[in-house]
């Protein structure tokens, strides 16, 4: 079973039933004891994140979620939940993460030239950065559904995709057992699918 | 790079699709739910649904059929219609919708942008204006089209995106259901005047109509038509490939 962790940010009806269509069994739950039973975590995320770092850790999900994911179960963060898995973000502030992946958020208006709008909004084309668990039933230039304005910086070493948006910008991550997604795979169509189906049926 | 979308929008009366729909292969044609998945299937980047419901009975059957969509299909679901509030902002996100639009909701209480924007994130707000020339000045109006604001509509949309509107839609009046092609004029004036996302609606009859957006207007995000993809005059499938062999980036 996956538990989608629900910490009070953004809307999850979609993501829960984009684990639905693939026949995976899927809970959206604030409960300690479920993510501990859990087979596997799903952080999710929409908004700025200070804001949600500080309710991941008010709730004490913070504390669970790292535990978990150090003792080896596999947790996929999407969007701003997999910036929260690296060490800090710069959104309003200088905030921690979860310090699950080296590396920091930064907004994309130092990478990519002035002219372009922000968000990165829209389907953007993927590139491979290398061999994943997470990317791989995924091609070059499958497209996915991005939304942001803040990246992911110096995660080279973790990096398994790019986007290509004025820069090269940090698409999906993968370090042992953590994985993320800067894009929405539940609004991804066929191939955001497949990327929840490798998820849900990789052996970690 | 990130491509140009292709976007069908659906009028939604108690639940039904409205306007004849004429597919081969459907079961049933006016079914929010098939429609939505062919779409999917056959290359949109997005979908609109605009509920076009008075009633209050007519509203519950437009959330329970966003409902039952956004259980089939993975693609982002934008709302429109009948947006006045936060609670209507919440009851349509609640059922799968990613962005809402406002329009004379919009023009009724000027908060509701600035208000929606801080609540759910800018990228959630989506401006629908409808736009038409009274004496050489683009002017908004209310109430589907049938009621002047006086407002000029550059200034209101500007406004608007200041609030917090993360994407305008623009709906030229003048153009709409000529299908003699978009209404470059008053999409370069709304680009000129604003940094997010435009969408393009009105006046698209044909393919070459929106190779001619995106090629001259580079500031365009996205075309959004009804009919003439209802009506199969244009194909999505037939448009992208024409927009990638145009050099326009398109999610094939």
């Amino acid at each position: 079973m996956i538990a989608i962790v629900d910490y009070g940010v953004g809307n999850l009806f979609s993501l829960e039933q984009s684990f639905h269509a693939i026949g995976a069994e899927v809970t959206v739950t604030a409960d300690k004891d479920v993510l501990r039973s859990a087979d596997k975590l799903l952080l999710p995320g929409v908004g700025a994140f200070g804001d949600a770092a500080q309710k991941l850790s008010d709730t004490g999900l913070a504390e669970e979620v790292v535990a978990q994911a150090n003792a080896g179960k596999p947790l996929l963060g999407i969007c701003l939940g997999m910036q929260l898995l690296f060490d800090k973000g710069y959104e309003y502030g200088c905030h921690q993460g979860l310090g699950l992946i080296p590396g920091e958020i930064r907004p994309i208006s130092e990478v990519i030239p002035t002219g372009l709008k922000i968000p990165h909004m829209g389907w953007n084309a993927l590139t491979i950065q290398k061999q994943s668990k997470l990317l791989q039933n995924v091609q070059d230039d499958d497209y996915v559904y991005f939304v942001h304005s803040f990246y992911a910086a110096r995660c080279t070493e973790h990096t398994i995709a790019t986007a290509e948006y004025g820069a090269m910008l940090t698409a999906a991550v993968e370090k042992d057992n953590i994985f993320g997604c800067q894009f929405h795979p539940e609004k991804s169509g066929r191939v955001g699918l497949e990327i929840l189906r490798a998820f849900t049926e990789m052996k970690v | 790079m990130i491509t140009k979308r292709i976007i069908p929008c659906l009028d939604v009366k108690d639940g039904r699709v409205v306007k004849g729909i004429n597919f081969q292969g459907l079961n049933d044609v006016s079914s929010p739910v098939s429609l939505a998945e062919y779409y999917s299937g056959a290359g949109a980047d997005e979908l609109v649904f605009y509920d076009i419901t008075a009633s209050a009975e007519g509203r519950g059957l437009f959330t329970e059929i966003l409902r039952q969509t956004a259980k089939s299909v993975f693609i982002p679901l934008t709302v429109g219609g009948g947006i006045n509030s936060l609670a209507d902002f919440d009851r349509v996100l609640k059922c799968g919708a990613d962005k809402v639009s406002v329009n004379s909701g919009a023009i009724r209480n000027p908060d509701l942008v600035y208000e929606a924007a801080k609540r759910y994130g800018n990228q959630c707000v989506v401006l629908s204006a409808d736009v038409k020339r009274v004496d050489g000045v683009f002017r908004v109006f209310a109430k589907g089209g049938r009621e002047n604001t006086g407002m000029e509509a550059i200034d209101w949309i500007r406004r608007c995106v200041d609030n917090g509107a993360g994407e305008v839609v623009v709906n030229s009046i003048d153009t709409d259901g000529v299908r003699g092609g978009f209404d470059l004029q008053m999409l370069r004036a709304v680009c000129d005047a604003v940094s997010v996302p435009v969408i393009a609606s009105g006046g698209a009859g044909c393919i070459e109509d929106f190779i001619k957006l995106f090629n001259e207007l580079p500031g365009v995000d996205a075309g959004l038509a009804a009919s003439i993809f209802h009506f199969g005059q244009v194909k999505i499938q037939d448009l992208k490939k024409e927009m990638a062999k145009q050099g326009i980036p398109a999610r094939i």
